[in-house]
């Protein structure tokens, strides 16, 4: 693999609340290379959507990044001004948010917050500007782009707005795009044509893209490797077919189990039991040990390190499931 | 529009119709002027004269349609004090309250909404609770006072600026306004300043709640997001955001400043509509009131009117439908 555009090593993140500090990122590393799809999976509360913003710098008080390293193309992120930091948003990383009907802003029209975006990062007349914004609509699939520019988001359908953001995120050719969920709040048809539309791209530009998502399936059917996020850790990690075929911590067979399409027809599903823990106790031991049908005493004692294994696997787990 | 604005313009004229017969037999309740006008040592030959010129010898209801009669002619009656048109009276001394409105409204404007904007997005700092602190002081001082210690700490004091009074004025298109003279303007300052606090605390407060909530919202994240700078993130995103609820309030409060600056113009002696108000009332100088309150309730619909045009500026959402279905 080339060299990675996106090295993140042991990322943590703390808030700071009235009840203590609540480690929401506890020790993530990842890596993204270049035209590569990473799929981050997890429930909610996991720290999938806080690993993505820390990425960014993003995080706001109380919250804060206590630890690690985050590294775009070798130069590492924390150790920039904020202003030099602002330069890379939206520039060399971008991001898509969950929910297009929030996003954008509803007082401005698309234009302006697709020009703006463009004369923050780029020396260029507003009306070159304007031909870019409109060229990026019509890439991503958006009818009539000139007079789309003009119009207001409440104008727009949810899938139409998501392309919008999606323009936005991948005009300035960014070297990686992080995306949050982006087809949770649209359609099925949609959000499958969303898709293969951003597989299509991101592979055309050679663009490192992280998908953050609930949805093991879309992972299944985009990325190329796939890293599990339980209780603010990556429990596993490994290329996409493998750990869908394979899973060896039991939080991922768990999460394969919970889909409808894995089991046979008229089958039980297999849910997880008992809830996500609240970050605020977590248990002393490995944060799914209360849930995990494997755990024995040293789960409840010791947290699992992480292991590296062959083929890219990583895994967080004292009891891995048979090995493949 | 031209639709919204007849039918905006019709509710106007209603809303103005009902008022000026509510004053006019309210005041002719309250009491009879003829005791406050009419000098006591004059002969009965002469107040017969008077009661009969002012038409107050006969029965309230002709006394009503004589009225009705003039305002269908566009006459609002005389003032039985000045002897005067009360219209022409009224519209005299309208210039200078409106420059005291407008200006202190502007000083509430221009400082109030950055203030409150630092205030909502940092509310820990300590600046901010001094902002917060100040704007509780001002909002709760009783207008009079404030006024009062305003004239003995700027007048009396220190000596910077005159206690009361309008100063020089120059006519701006037929307008005698204060505003261009230096002394005009050193009067302007404090009473300005009286009304602009509690307006200013106002606007702190509301913009304050506006930009916390605003400043949480998924648009301004994602504006981050995009590497804009900081000036434009709160500068537009915020701010475009938060301002319906301060164009609101501002409009009210701007027809308040106008029609009831009373307690400023008579703190500063300032030769508004108000302290003509006031003296109407207390010689029940009824075609004044009447004249006045109609024109209130007339400035008040088309300050309404323009916040409701405001607000489409404001939010595409909003938008009276036009042409479009």
């Amino acid at each position: 693999m080339s060299a990675p555009v996106l090295s993140v090593r042991n990322l943590v993140t703390q808030f700071d609340t009235r009840a203590g500090t609540i480690t929401a990122v506890d020790g993530v590393s990842l890596e993204v290379g270049p035209g590569e799809v990473l799929g981050i999976v997890g429930e909610s509360g996991s720290g999938k959507t806080i690993t993505g913003f820390s990425i960014l710098g993003l995080i706001d008080k109380p919250g804060r990044i206590a630890g690690g390293e985050v590294l775009l193309n070798g130069q590492d992120l924390r150790k920039l001004s904020d202003r030099a930091m602002a330069r890379l948003r939206g520039d060399r990383i971008a991001m898509i948010f969950q929910d297009p009907m929030m996003t954008l802003n509803p007082v401005l029209r698309i234009d302006t917050q697709m020009i703006e975006t463009i004369r923050a990062h780029r020396d260029v007349s507003r009306s070159r500007a304007r031909d870019m914004a409109a060229e990026a609509l019509a890439l991503v699939g958006i009818p009539s782009p000139v007079e789309r520019l003009r119009t207001y988001p409440h104008e727009m359908s949810g899938g139409m707005r998501q392309r919008v953001v999606i323009a936005i995120a991948l005009m300035l050719e960014p070297d990686l795009i992080i995306a949050d969920e982006p087809t949770t709040a649209l359609d099925v048809t949609i959000q499958s044509q969303i898709l293969s539309e951003m597989q299509k791209l991101m592979a055309e530009r050679n663009t490192a893209l992280i998908w953050i998502t609930h949805d093991l399936t879309v992972v299944a059917g985009l990325a190329h490797r796939v890293a599990v996020m339980y209780a603010g850790r990556i429990v596993e990690t490994g290329s996409v077919d493998d750990l869908l075929d394979h899973p060896m911590h039991p939080y991922t067979r768990g999460l394969i189990s919970s889909i409808p399409s894995s089991v046979p027809r008229g089958e039980r599903l297999v849910p997880i039991k008992g809830m996500t823990p609240s970050l605020m106790n977590l248990p002393e031991g490995c944060a799914f040990a209360p849930r995990c049908p494997q755990a024995s005493e040293i789960c409840r004692k010791a947290r699992p390190d992480r292991q590296d294994l062959a083929s890219g696997r990583g895994l967080r787990c004292f009891h891995p499931l048979e090995e493949a | 529009m031209l639709a919204y604005l007849i039918r905006r313009l019709g509710q106007a004229f209603l809303v103005m119709a009902v008022m000026a017969t509510i004053v006019f037999f309210g005041l002719f309740a309250v009491g009879n002027p003829i005791d406050l006008l009419i000098n006591p040592e004059a002969d009965l030959a002469e107040q017969e004269e008077t009661i009969r010129r002012l038409g107050l010898d006969k029965p309230v209801h002709v006394q009503f349609g004589f009225f009705l009669a003039g305002l269908a002619q566009g006459d609002l009656g005389t003032s039985f004090v000045h002897n005067r048109p009360a219209l022409e009276l009224i519209l005299s001394r309208l210039p200078a309250t409106l420059e005291l409105a407008f200006l202190g409204i502007l000083i509430a404007v221009v400082l109030g909404i950055p203030l409150g904007m630092i205030a909502g997005l940092k509310p820990e700092a300590p600046y901010s609770k001094v902002i917060m602190a100040g704007s509780v002081v001002g909002f709760s001082t009783p207008n009079f006072w404030q006024g009062l210690m305003l004239i003995m700490l700027f007048a009396v004091f220190l000596g910077w600026l005159p206690a009361g009074g309008r100063g020089d004025t120059v006519d701006v298109l037929g307008i005698p306004v204060s505003f261009l003279t230096w002394d005009g303007l050193s009067h302007l300052i404090l009473p300005a300043l009286n009304v602009a606090i509690y307006k200013m605390s106002l606007v702190i407060r509301l913009t304050r709640a506006g930009t916390a909530e605003v400043a949480l919202q998924d648009y301004v994240k994602y504006a981050r997001a995009r590497g804009l700078s900081p000036f434009r993130v709160v500068g537009v995103h915020v701010l475009k955001n938060i301002l319906i609820p301060v164009v609101t309030v501002l409009g009210l409060e701007t027809g308040n400043v106008i029609a009831f600056a009373v307690v400023t113009e008579t703190v500063f002696s300032w030769p508004g509509i108000g302290k003509l108000l006031i003296d109407s009332i207390g010689l029940l100088d009824r075609p004044v009131v009447v004249a006045y309150l109609m024109l209130t309730v007339f400035l008040f619909v088309m300050i309404n009117l323009v916040v409701d045009i405001g607000y489409s500026l404001l939010d595409p959402r909003v938008r009276v439908k036009g042409g479009r279905s």
